[in-house]
């Protein structure tokens, strides 16, 4: 009981504090490797490329697998309750707030500005996930730039093809999500 | 009850197919929320990134609890929420179980790279059509270039755009203002 208290209280403070997305609770995932026995930041490593090849988000991902390796199936979903209970619980509030101040002038003013600027956020991370997709960034770090091995021929094609396809055929995302996980294993990517 | 059940499977989609980052999943939010059930307006889901970029949490889980809030009031909050996270609860703990090095498998590796260059057509397409939506004048597209380079070239925290962002749009009115003075 004691136990699951500390987990939960542990990953609750990590989701009040984590702001700005996934990689914002490592440091948080770091102080508790250090803490505890549940995980160690070998493991946190492991994570990190766990959670790149699977839907969830990093600090998500670690409360699952913290609470289940020490807590068993009931303990994954403490430690995944007590991560996500603080910013349910501020979305809710912020929600409240905002239908109350939906119709003054000044909360449009500051989303009219603001659509657009997320606009360019979201094209900068379509950016970094095609960047690290398309190329092999290593091939330009090493400092002699190597053209022929700069491109990952495969994942282009793959990229042209499904703009093509996309545009036009209107099918649902995740259609083209598992049509390609497909295409990455029978041609190995 | 219905509309509850609606709601969790609906985010479980979501979730379970929001690979690489929480903004990835803007383009299953257009597909189911925006287009299919007409939960939330593409205006309205920007607004939400927007705020929950700056909450504490991710984008994805307060995408969630934003719309299930809007929909169903607290208890859909919840349950949105729930659906979200679902899908990562079941494959973690199934990895944890019995894969070890799941992420070493060949088939995951060679699966996975070829999902990053997919969702990011996905997300192309979905920044095209945002950028249609959201960029209303000039400014705006401005905003959205600065905001790109900001993040994309110099890694300014997103936070910080989007503070920027929004204070912008309290001084151009006053800035406007002056001009014409």
């Amino acid at each position: 009981m004691m136990e699951a208290l500390i987990l939960f209280g542990e990953f609750f403070k990590t989701g009040l504090f984590a702001i700005g997305g996934g990689l914002a609770a490592l440091p948080f995932l770091y102080d508790m490797a250090d803490k505890y026995d549940w995980f160690t930041k070998d493991m946190i490593s492991d994570m990190i490329a766990v959670s790149e090849s699977t839907p969830g988000p990093l600090g998500i991902n670690m409360a699952t697998y913290a609470g289940f390796q020490n807590m068993g199936i009931l303990g994954g979903i403490i430690a995944t309750l007590g991560i996500v209970t603080p910013s349910m619980i501020i979305i809710i509030l912020i929600s409240k707030f905002l239908k109350k101040f939906r119709d003054s002038k000044y909360v449009e003013q500051v989303f009219s500005t603001l659509r657009p600027t997320v606009t360019g956020l979201i094209a900068a991370a379509g950016f970094s996930v095609l960047v690290e997709s398309l190329f092999h960034m290593d091939a330009l770090k090493s400092g002699k730039v190597d053209w022929a091995n700069f491109f990952q021929p495969k994942a282009c094609i793959l990229f042209v093809v499904f703009f093509v396809l996309m545009n036009k055929f209107d099918k649902h995302p995740i259609f083209y999500i598992v049509l390609g996980a497909m295409i990455g294993i029978i041609f190995q990517f | 009850m219905k509309d509850l059940a609606d709601l969790f499977l609906t985010f479980c989609r979501i979730g379970g197919f929001t690979f690489g980052g929480g903004y990835a999943m803007l383009p299953m939010i257009q597909r189911e929320v925006v287009q299919k059930k007409r939960w939330a307006t593409d205006d309205e889901v920007m607004d939400y990134f927007a705020v929950g970029q700056c909450a504490p949490g991710v984008i994805a889980v307060n995408t969630a609890t934003f719309i299930g809030y809007k929909r169903r009031g607290i208890l859909g909050g919840i349950v949105a929420t729930a659906g979200v996270v679902f899908p990562s609860l079941i494959i973690i703990m199934i990895i944890a179980a019995f894969l070890n090095n799941f992420s070493q498998l060949p088939v995951v590796q060679h699966a996975f790279e070829a999902i990053r260059a997919v969702v990011g057509v996905l997300i192309c397409n979905a920044v095209i059509r945002m950028w249609k939506k959201t960029v209303i004048d000039k400014i705006c597209a401005l905003l959205a270039i600065v905001a790109f380079f900001a993040s994309a070239i110099f890694d300014v925290s997103p936070i910080i755009i989007v503070l920027a962002g929004g204070a912008i749009g309290i001084l151009l009115p006053v800035l406007k203002g002056m001009k014409k003075v």
